[in-house]
């Protein structure tokens, strides 16, 4: 009995705050939109039964998402933003890591508190930080024209370009940890024996430390593709209006153009894309789990 | 391998130029007298001073402080249990749908979160206010400190708790004699972490809140959309402060406590 309330309470919570929510995003993207409170139409009824509730759904919504432009480029625009953003983020992080790995031991954990502790600092203050280093007079260009490089100001502040740069400033952190554990856990005489065998080094890191880190490196790159398909704050913060990313065009669609039938279908299609992702992480996490039994 | 090589100096000192230097410039930049935040016209502290007049900061920083505290205790009471039922639960009807809920919300993008709970909200007519981001808070963090409970309850050796079993405690008694103890490092840190979750949290707050509690994040939010201001400079400066103090005073408490166990492990196997 007491068993059964433990396990009652936070399945409860669970379901009523996680599922049946998502139950109800489901519903209302199958709804039509209408002028009323809550604006959406049909509403829930008794009287009338489940089978005419029901047929009054349809997928107009989706249909409407594949008709206009603007939302089938904003998915497109968000995966290709975060594809390269992921890399940009791996090349920054590897070497990182790399170093944190081979850095002396008692170093390690001074290191490693340094990686975490600006994750603990405000998301939105580390992205509001780039806004006045990226701006046409920000400390980015004041440095580059002092030393000589540019003579007019880079317009880096409200487009693309500044939004990967915040993507890979906030999100380093998640990339480097499981890097680094990776890192760490290799075996350092394997490398030796590659190049006591005539490895060069950089033979010796492509064959053998890459492909043993390989686990690290993608859970790093889900860790950091996952957040940013959906991410809000960066695009509105640091992109212009050309930066077209699909969490934006669901905020927007829901607080500014009030339509919540099409706001649910754009999370209902984010949620459809985000499946493979999250599934083959999944699968990555439990290989290494596994691995390390 | 204890020796650096030049490649590894280089890339981590710039790793970590790169993930300091833009907070640096904020905390500098803060002290600014200018209001122009890019140009140095000596040092002043009166960009704090207006912070401390600004009532309408001071009360999104209470709100946030008050959602914090609420929603980090409950989502740590649900976690731990949570995880508990995860670990020891042993086999139940739904135990996969109930895993999956627990580490769904942690890769769920946070607009849908959000999206999903105002309208659940609307649909059972609840006002919005304080008391829905408090709910919306502790569903999403308690996830988090799960993870992090449970992580612990994996590795620690389960035959402590047969033993106290064994010698004729009520399984409660167990949990809080023995399980809770050797887990409260692990719980603790779920709770800064839930807590930290929430201090932060500027989307899930933006759609459960309502016109009568705004957060912290959402002030500075429609603050920043305006461009760059000397206040919020000095906001974040203290906000940056206070991570850190806490960050480090946490990681020296749990090192000093990390060590006292394994000496007293280290005891107990001697005796």
């Amino acid at each position: 009995m007491r068993r059964f309330v433990l396990i009652a309470i936070p399945y409860v919570w669970l379901l009523a705050l996680f599922l049946v929510p998502f139950a109800i995003v489901l519903k209302i993207s199958l709804s039509d939109a209408a002028i009323a409170r809550p604006p959406y139409f049909p509403q829930f009824d008794w009287a009338e039964g489940i089978a005419a509730f029901i047929a009054e759904l349809d997928f107009e919504n989706f249909v409407w998402l594949t008709e206009d432009d603007l939302y089938w480029k904003a998915y497109l625009s968000s995966l290709k933003i975060a594809v390269i953003s992921t890399f940009f983020t791996l090349l920054a992080g590897y070497p990182i890591a790399y170093g944190m790995a081979r850095a002396p031991e008692e170093w390690r954990p001074t290191l490693m508190m340094l990686v975490i502790l600006p994750f603990w600092t405000s998301f939105l203050i580390r992205v509001y930080a780039w806004m006045g280093i990226l701006s046409n007079e920000g400390f980015l260009n004041q440095f580059l024209m002092w030393i000589g490089v540019i003579s007019e100001p880079l317009i880096i502040l409200n487009t693309n370009s500044a939004v990967y740069i915040g993507i890979v400033y906030t999100y380093l952190p998640f990339m480097i940890l499981p890097v680094y554990s990776a890192l760490e856990r290799l075996d350092g005489s394997l490398i030796e024996a590659a190049e006591d065998l005539g490895c060069s080094r950089l033979t010796a890191f492509w064959l053998v430390t890459i492909p043993l880190s390989r686990t690290g490196i993608i859970a790093g790159s889900f860790l950091v593709f996952i957040p940013v398909l959906g991410e809000f704050v960066i695009p509105s913060l640091l992109g212009g209006s050309d930066t077209l990313m699909i969490g934006k065009v669901l905020w927007e669609e829901f607080f500014s153009n009030r339509d919540w039938p099409v706001a649910s279908a754009v999370a209902v299609v984010l949620l459809l894309l985000l499946v493979i992702p999250i599934v083959l992480f999944q699968r990555n996490q439990q290989k290494q789990q596994e691995a390390e039994q | 391998m204890n020796r650096m090589s030049w490649f590894n100096a280089v890339s981590l000192t710039l790793g970590f130029a790169f993930l300091y230097i833009p907070m640096v410039i904020l905390v500098i930049f803060s002290f600014n007298e200018s209001k122009l935040v890019t140009v140095w016209a000596g040092f002043s502290t009166k960009w704090y001073g207006e912070l401390l007049q600004n009532e309408a900061f001071l009360n999104a920083a209470w709100v946030t402080i008050k959602v914090a505290v609420f929603s980090s205790t409950m989502a740590t009471v649900l976690g731990t249990i949570a995880a508990y039922v995860l670990v020891r639960g042993g086999r139940f009807m739904g135990r996969t749908l109930f895993s999956g809920m627990i580490y769904a919300p942690l890769v769920m993008p946070e607009v849908i979160t959000g999206l999903s709970l105002l309208l659940l909200f609307i649909g059972i007519g609840l006002d919005r206010g304080v008391f829905t981001i408090v709910l919306a808070h502790t569903t999403f963090a308690m996830c988090y400190v799960s993870v992090v409970v449970s992580s612990r309850l994996v590795t620690f050796d389960r035959s402590l708790e047969e033993a106290a079993l064994d010698l004729g405690c009520s399984p409660a008694e167990a949990f809080r004699l023995v399980t809770l103890p050797i887990i409260a490092p692990a719980v603790i840190s779920g709770w800064l972490l839930a807590f930290t979750l929430s201090l932060d949290d500027l989307v899930i707050a933006s759609f459960t809140s309502g016109p009568s509690a705004t957060t912290l994040p959402i002030k500075i939010f429609s603050a920043v959309r305006l461009g760059v201001s000397p206040e919020i400079n000095a906001l974040s400066t203290i906000m940056i402060s206070i991570v850190t103090v806490g960050v480090i005073t946490a990681s020296l408490v749990t090192k000093h406590q990390v060590a006292r166990q394994k000496r007293e492990e280290q005891a107990a196997e001697r005796a």
